[in-house]
C-alpha cells in the first residue's frame, strides 16, 4: 500500500477538489446553524408563495387566530346574552336591521356575530385536539406496523381497514352515541375516524425510509429499536404527515359541524357552528340570516385551511419541487 | 497471533417467491465462505452483481446472521441469531457503504451523526464525544467548520470522508468497505483511496474491501477473493492473482476489466487502423 495515486490531496484539507466554494466560508458554529434555519425556511417560502390560494388561506386563516384569541375584544355582546326584546332581528343592511346586531340575531335574541367570533375559539381547539389525538396515535401505530413488519404489521392494517370502511361520519356518529353526546366525546370519535389515514401514510413512509442505508449505519453503530423509529425514522416521514395534518384540521371542524348539527356534538348554548346551524334550522324561511352565517363561517374556514395545506404539499413534497 | 476475522463454512439463503399459495423456493447466496484475514491486512472481495459479495460484507459487519456456519472476529464467535451485539463487539467492526446520499441520515447534523456512535455505545461525556468527533473531522480532510452542517451540503466525496469518519469513531480493528468508491467520480475515488490507506497505516486497520472495480483493488488489496454465485473461485495474494489468474471465470473477470491506459488505447487505435 506504499504507492500513490497521483490525485492525492487527502492529507491537505485546503487542496479539495470537490470542496464546493460557496460553503467554505468559515463561521462560528452557532451563526451557521442559525444560517442555514434561516435558509431552510426561506426555501419553504418561496414555494409556498408560489401557491396564490396558499398565502391567501394562510392570511384567512391567521385572521381567524386572531379572532379567536382576541374574542372578548372584538365580539360586541356575550355569546350567550339573550336579547329578549330583538328576537331574529335582521342583519344591519336589511330592512329592520341595526348597528346593534350587524349580523343579526337568533331566535333567542342572541348577536349571531358574536356567536361566530366565539365559535372560531371552538372549531380552532376541536382542530387542534382532534388533529394532535388522530396523528399522535397514527404515528405510534403506523411506526410500529412500519418499522415491525410481520404479524404486527398485518394486525394494525386490517384494524385500519375495518375502520375506513366505514363511512367516517357514520362511524363517529355510532361512537358518540356509546360515548355519550357532547363536544368531548365528539372529538375523541372524529379523532378515531381520522387516525388510520396517519396510521397509513406513516407506515408507507417508514417502510421506504427503512430500506434507507443511513438505517442500517445506525443500527449498525447500535442504536436500539425505539431510538430507530423516533429518533432515525420518524422524522424523515414528517412532511407527508403535517400536510395530512392540515387537511385533518378541516376534516374535523367540518365533522364536529355535522355532529353538532346532528344534535351530538357541542350542545347548547355552546356558541358551536354546527350547532347554531342545527338550531336555527326551522327558521331558514323565515329567518335566512341565522343559518347562512354559520354556514358561510364553516365553509371560508375550512376552505381557507385546504388551500393551505395544498401550498404545504407543494413546499414540502420533494417530488413536486421545480428547480 | 489470532487472526483478525475468520469464518468458517459461512452460508446464507434468502427465501424469494414465497407466494401464498406458490411453492418457496430458496435462493443460495453464499454457498460455504471459509476465510482467514490478518490484522492490518486488506482483502479484496471481487465479484459480478449478485455473486454474494454484499451479502458476506453484510454478514462480517453483524448486520445479518449466516444461514449457518461461523464467524470469528478477533477469535471470538459471534452469533447474532442467538445474542445480541453487544457495545464491545460493534466497537471492533464497523462499516462504510457503497452509496454515500443514502448513508447518512438528511436530518441529522455531521456533529451528531459521528457522536451517535460514542453516545451509544461509551460512557464519554458530551464534550468528550464533540472533542474526538472534531479530531476525526480533521483526520478525514475535512474541517471543524463541518460540523453543524448538515450533509445535503456537502458533495459526494466528502459524504463518503464523513461516512468513513463515523465508522472509525469508535476506534474499529476491523473495518468493511461495502463498494466505497463506486459512487464517486475518478479524482474523487483516488483521494478517498488515499485517504483509506493513510487511516490504514495509522490505525492499523483491516479492511474487507468490496469492488467491481478491478482496478481499484489492484491499488488497495493485498489478498484478492473471486466470488463467483456464492462461492469463492481464487483467493490469493493480489500480485499473484492479477500476474497469473488461475480460475477461468477469474481470467474473464480480468479481461472484461477496460483498459484506460495510454498505451493500451494505442494499441487499440493501431489495431482498428490496421484492420
Amino acid at each position: 500500500m506504499s504507492d500513490r495515486l497521483e490525485a492525492d490531496s487527502s492529507t491537505n484539507p485546503e487542496a479539495h477538489l470537490e470542496e464546493p466554494t460557496h460553503l467554505v466560508a468559515a463561521a462560528p458554529p452557532g451563526a451557521s446553524a442559525m444560517r442555514m434555519r434561516a435558509a431552510v425556511l426561506a426555501e419553504f417560502w418561496h414555494y409556498f408563495s408560489q401557491n396564490r390560494g396558499a398565502v391567501a388561506g394562510l392570511v384567512v386563516f391567521l385572521l381567524l387566530v386572531l379572532t379567536a384569541l382576541m374574542a372578548p375584544v372584538l365580539a360586541p355582546h356575550s355569546p350567550t346574552q339573550q336579547f329578549r326584546d330583538a328576537l331574529l332581528a335582521p342583519p344591519v343592511w336589511v330592512e329592520g336591521g341595526s348597528w346593534k346586531f350587524i349580523l343579526g340575531s337568533d331566535p333567542l335574541g342572541r348577536d349571531i356575530l358574536s356567536r361566530l367570533i366565539y365559535g372560531a375559539r371552538f372549531s380552532l381547539f376541536i382542530g387542534v385536539v382532534v388533529v394532535a389525538i388522530a396523528v399522535t396515535g397514527g404515528i405510534l401505530i403506523g411506526l410500529a406496523a412500519g418499522y415491525f413488519g410481520g404479524a404486527v404489521d398485518v394486525f394494525a392494517m386490517r384494524v385500519m381497514d375495518i375502520i375506513l370502511a366505514f363511512p367516517s361520519l357514520l362511524l363517529a356518529l355510532v361512537l358518540v352515541a356509546v360515548l355519550g353526546p357532547g363536544l368531548g366525546n365528539a372529538m375523541i370519535a372524529i379523532a378515531l375516524v381520522l387516525q388510520p389515514h396517519f396510521a397509513r401514510l406513516t407506515r408507507a413512509a417508514v417502510m421506504s425510509e427503512l430500506r434507507r442505508e443511513y438505517v442500517v449505519s445506525a443500527r449498525v453503530v447500535g442504536a436500539s429499536h425505539l431510538r430507530l423509529m423516533f429518533v432515525t425514522i420518524l422524522p424523515n416521514c414528517l412532511a407527508p404527515l403535517i400536510v395530512q395534518g392540515t387537511l385533518s384540521f378541516s376534516t374535523a371542524i367540518l365533522d364536529a359541524a355535522a355532529l353538532g348539527f346532528l344534535g351530538m356534538g357541542a350542545q347548547p348554548p355552546t356558541p358551536e357552528w354546527g350547532t347554531m346551524l342545527a338550531e336555527a334550522r326551522e327558521f331558514i324561511l323565515r329567518a335566512w340570516w341565522v343559518v347562512t352565517f354559520p354556514g358561510l363561517a364553516i365553509l371560508v374556514t375550512v376552505l381557507a385551511i385546504n388551500l393551505m395545506g395544498d401550498g404545504l404539499r407543494d413546499a414540502l413534497d420533494p417530488k413536486l419541487k421545480r428547480s | 497471533m489470532t487472526p483478525a476475522l475468520e469464518t468458517r463454512a459461512v452460508t446464507r439463503d434468502y427465501d424469494v417467491g414465497a407466494t401464498f399459495f406458490g411453492k418457496r423456493r430458496v435462493v443460495h447466496a453464499l454457498k460455504g465462505i471459509d476465510l482467514t484475514l490478518e490484522r492490518g491486512k486488506t482483502l479484496a472481495i471481487v465479484g459480478e452483481s449478485g455473486c454474494g459479495k454484499s451479502t458476506l460484507a453484510r454478514i462480517i459487519a453483524m448486520i445479518d446472521p449466516p444461514t449457518s456456519g461461523e464467524l470469528l472476529i478477533d477469535g471470538e464467535p459471534i452469533d447474532i441469531a442467538k445474542h445480541r451485539v453487544t457495545s464491545d463487539q460493534r466497537r471492533k467492526v464497523q462499516i462504510v457503504f457503497q452509496n454515500p446520499y443514502g448513508s447518512l441520515n438528511p436530518r441529522q447534523k455531521v456533529g451528531d451523526i459521528l457522536t451517535e456512535p460514542l453516545l451509544l455505545n461509551t460512557p464519554a461525556s458530551a464534550a468528550e464525544r464533540r472533542d474526538r468527533a472534531m479530531g476525526m473531522l480533521q483526520k478525514v480532510g475535512l474541517t471543524p467548520a463541518h460540523y453543524n452542517r448538515y450533509p445535503h451540503m456537502f458533495s459526494g466525496g466528502q459524504r463518503q470522508r464523513i461516512a468513513i469518519a463515523r465508522a472509525l469513531m469508535l476506534n474499529p480493528s476491523l473495518l468493511v468497505l461495502d463498494e466505497p468508491v463506486s459512487a464517486l467520480d475518478l479524482s474523487v475515488q483516488a483521494q478517498i483511496l488515499n485517504l483509506l490507506a493513510d487511516l490504514q497505516d495509522e490505525f492499523g486497520l483491516t479492511y474487507v474491501f468490496v469492488s467491481h472495480d478491478l482496478s481499484v483493488v489492484r491499488y488497495i488489496a493485498d489478498e484478492v477473493m473471486v466470488m463467483y454465485f456464492g462461492e469463492v473461485v481464487e483467493h490469493r495474494p493480489r500480485d499473484a492473482i492479477f500476474a497469473d489468474p488461475q480460475h477461468d471465470y477469474t481470467k474473464v473477470l480480468f479481461a472484461a476489466t477496460p483498459r484506460a491506459d495510454v498505451a493500451s488505447i494505442r494499441a487499440r487505435l493501431e489495431a482498428k487502423a490496421a484492420g
